[in-house]
């Protein structure tokens, strides 16, 4: 085992086990500490394939932005305190993790079946490429994702707004 | 190390998200679980890119990024809005537009 190996399987472990704890929890407030420590892991795991720009986004946009926001969200609702009968019941429950792991082993079969021996051994994306490759052939996709998030900023006003009206 | 060793821990974060979606009944928990079944995507996105030596695959995680930031914000304010109203984000409590 090389140093990569061990890293893939010491990120890895940790993302499963924090994914795991994610619907796990009955606190949301862990479940959301516990999404901030899958995600550092996830960050690692870009590191390990070579892309540091968005290993860069991760831990900036989403273990920084998202997550606050939820935090934030769960603070505010005061959900701590909320009834705790969050799941569904003991057979709903039993099926929905027998479909579950069904959509493992198919995901797991097609990994295998359709990679082959196509290692990850190629060369690493330079962050410079990606930054071409943006402002050329994916222009228009690029501008269109900022309209995406004015809409989603006018959205998020009308929704506030409207509320302040009713009350 | 292969590229199936990370589409398999991409695919058992997805079957989390999944299982996470479909039992937990807290609205917030549940946009957890979405994230992290985009995570998921995000991660398989940048194995491919990288076993094919092509940076598309990075363009499009910068793509799935956005749009989970967009999607974040706007969910948590309709859930904010809802537990104005009903005082819960039980999704088996909010049932208005059952028909």
């Amino acid at each position: 085992m090389n140093a990569e190996q061990i890293c893939f399987i010491i990120f890895g472990l940790i993302s499963l086990s924090g994914a795991i704890a994610v619907i796990c929890f009955r606190n949301p407030i862990y479940s959301a500490l516990a999404l901030i420590v899958t995600f550092f892991s996830q960050a690692g795991l870009f590191i390990l394939l070579g892309a540091p720009f968005v290993a860069a986004a991760q831990v900036i946009v989403y273990a920084g932005a998202i997550m606050v926001l939820f935090l934030f969200v769960i603070m505010l609702l005061n959900l701590g305190t909320l009834s705790t009968r969050t799941n569904i019941g003991g057979k709903m429950k039993g099926f929905a993790i027998f479909l579950g792991i069904l959509f493992a082993i198919e995901g797991i079969y097609i990994a295998f079946k359709a990679t082959g021996d196509s290692g990850v051994a190629r060369e690493p994306v330079e962050t410079k490429d990606i930054g071409k490759l943006l402002f050329s052939e994916y222009l228009l996709p690029f501008e269109v994702t900022s309209l995406i998030l004015l809409a989603a900023l006018i959205g998020i006003i009308a929704l506030v707004k409207r509320e302040k009206s009713n009350t | 190390m292969g590229l199936e060793y990370y589409l398999v821990l991409s695919t058992l974060l997805f079957t989390i998200g999944v299982i996470g979606v479909l039992v937990r009944r807290n609205a917030i928990i549940i946009f957890m679980c979405i994230e992290l079944m985009l995570n998921a995507a995000n991660l398989a996105f940048v194995a491919i890119s990288r076993s094919l030596g092509e940076p598309n695959g990075q363009v499009f995680v910068f793509f799935v990024m956005t749009v989970a930031a967009a999607e974040v914000a706007i969910g948590l304010a309709i859930i904010v809005s809802v537990f104005k109203h009903r005082q819960t984000i039980n999704v088996d409590e909010v049932n208005s537009l059952k028909g």
